[in-house]
């Protein structure tokens, strides 16, 4: 089974179309990975498939980076 | 007894805005529109043309396709969110046009969703009886709500018309409707100006909160076509095309993607005619058809989606 930053960066590559080793922790989707306003929804939309969630619009807007993703995830899945 | 597509027409005006022609009226760019929302150009109608004259060369041409004469018509559905006037209906103010009367006339409002609607509406008036020989046509002026200083709406829309003629048949046409609507997203898309006391209260332009709607688009028409291919016992791979609502390039492919339909399975129309709202799928069905690549006897999903929100699907055989 992979850990939720292994799910999420294999989401973020699949999504954005960038190969899986240029996806850091620390990337940022717009301004690292090259992701447009709907790119960044489609991720949205994406991880919340994969992860059974609902992410708000409010809380979906401060996801930025690869590490915020990975953060939220772990939050709402702890729960 | 079936609702059967046998003609289909559309119209647009002779006017064509491309991405570059925007750019220098408003900062923008072609790649920037083109890469968000698939859209390189689109029709504008002149000052002068209103609704009604798009849908009644649409309405002229789809009878010529269908060899219909227009004294055969017993019903006529407008779907519109730019009518003529407030009243009367558009659809009243066609049948003049036209110079046929007294069989119902009526314009339906279910913005990007409306030829949906009407589509489905006929259906069920062809399938109870009451109607023999429909016409719908989508037909949209949605110039009239574009404020050219919004760069975020502005390089969205267009102007056009398309319309089709149903006949009540015994070999299978239109095989399964479904509409839905959702009241509580009516405040990411609208155009919510009304006239009250001879002036118009509130914006007369047209507002999206283009991530909302593009989020809520791609879901709901995921859902709504596996409900209508449950409901009609058909599979994914069953579709031969699929005709929807032209309104983001990425919203079309989201859909395709899920149905597991390459984009050569898809008629796309947004990159020349952009969103023109209840016209979209009519005039991409002509498209469709006048091109060839939609042949008698094969299985189409159409899909719609617009404010309200309101969205819906029809499974047909061409």
């Amino acid at each position: 089974m992979e850990n939720i930053e292994q799910r999420v960066k294999k989401i973020v590559a699949e999504q954005l179309g960038v190969p899986e080793t240029d996806v850091k922790t620390e990337s940022s989707f717009v301004n690292d990975l090259g992701a447009d306003s709907l790119d960044t929804v489609e991720l949205v939309m994406a991880l919340e498939e994969e992860f059974e969630c609902e992410i708000p619009d409010e809380e979906a807007e401060k996801i930025t980076t690869v590490q915020q993703a990975i953060d939220y995830v772990s939050a709402h899945l702890a729960k | 007894m079936y609702a059967r597509i046998v003609g289909t027409g559309s119209y647009l005006p002779e006017q064509i805005v491309t991405n570059d022609d925007l750019a220098k009226r408003i900062e923008t760019s072609d790649e920037w529109i083109a890469s968000r929302t698939g859209i390189r150009q689109r029709h504008i109608a002149q000052p002068e043309q209103l609704t009604s004259d798009l849908a009644l060369i649409a309405i002229e041409r789809a009878l010529e396709s269908a060899g219909v004469a227009r004294e055969e018509i017993d019903l006529l559905i407008v779907a519109t969110t730019t009518p003529d006037n407030i009243f009367p209906s558009t659809a009243c103010l066609l049948q003049e046009r036209l110079g046929v009367h007294g069989f119902p006339a009526f314009d339906m409002q279910a913005v990007c969703a409306g030829f949906i609607y009407a589509l489905a509406t006929a259906n069920a008036m062809i399938k109870s009886g009451a109607a023999q020989c429909a016409v719908i046509v989508g037909a949209e002026k949605l110039s009239n709500l574009i404020n050219w200083e919004d760069r975020a709406t502005c390089v969205l829309f267009g102007d056009g018309a398309g319309a089709v003629v149903l006949k009540a048949s015994d070999e299978p046409g239109i095989l399964h409707t479904q509409l839905h609507a959702d009241g509580r997203y009516s405040g990411i898309l609208k155009a919510e100006g009304r006239v009250t006391q001879g002036a118009i209260d509130g914006s007369p332009w047209i507002y999206m909160e283009g991530n909302a709607v593009f989020k809520f688009a791609v879901r709901a028409l995921a859902d709504v076509a596996e409900q209508t291919l449950a409901a009609a016992g058909l599979a994914k791979s069953d579709i031969d095309w699929l005709v929807p609502h032209q309104a983001n390039l990425r919203i079309i492919e989201a859909t395709a993607k899920h149905l597991h339909l390459p984009m050569e399975q898809v008629i796309v129309t947004v990159d020349k005619h952009g969103n023109t709202s209840a016209a979209s799928i009519p005039l991409a069905l002509d498209e469709g058809v006048k091109s060839g690549r939609i042949r008698p006897g094969q299985t189409l999903l159409l899909e719609g989606i617009g404010g309200g929100f309101a969205w819906g699907s029809v499974l047909l055989k061409y």
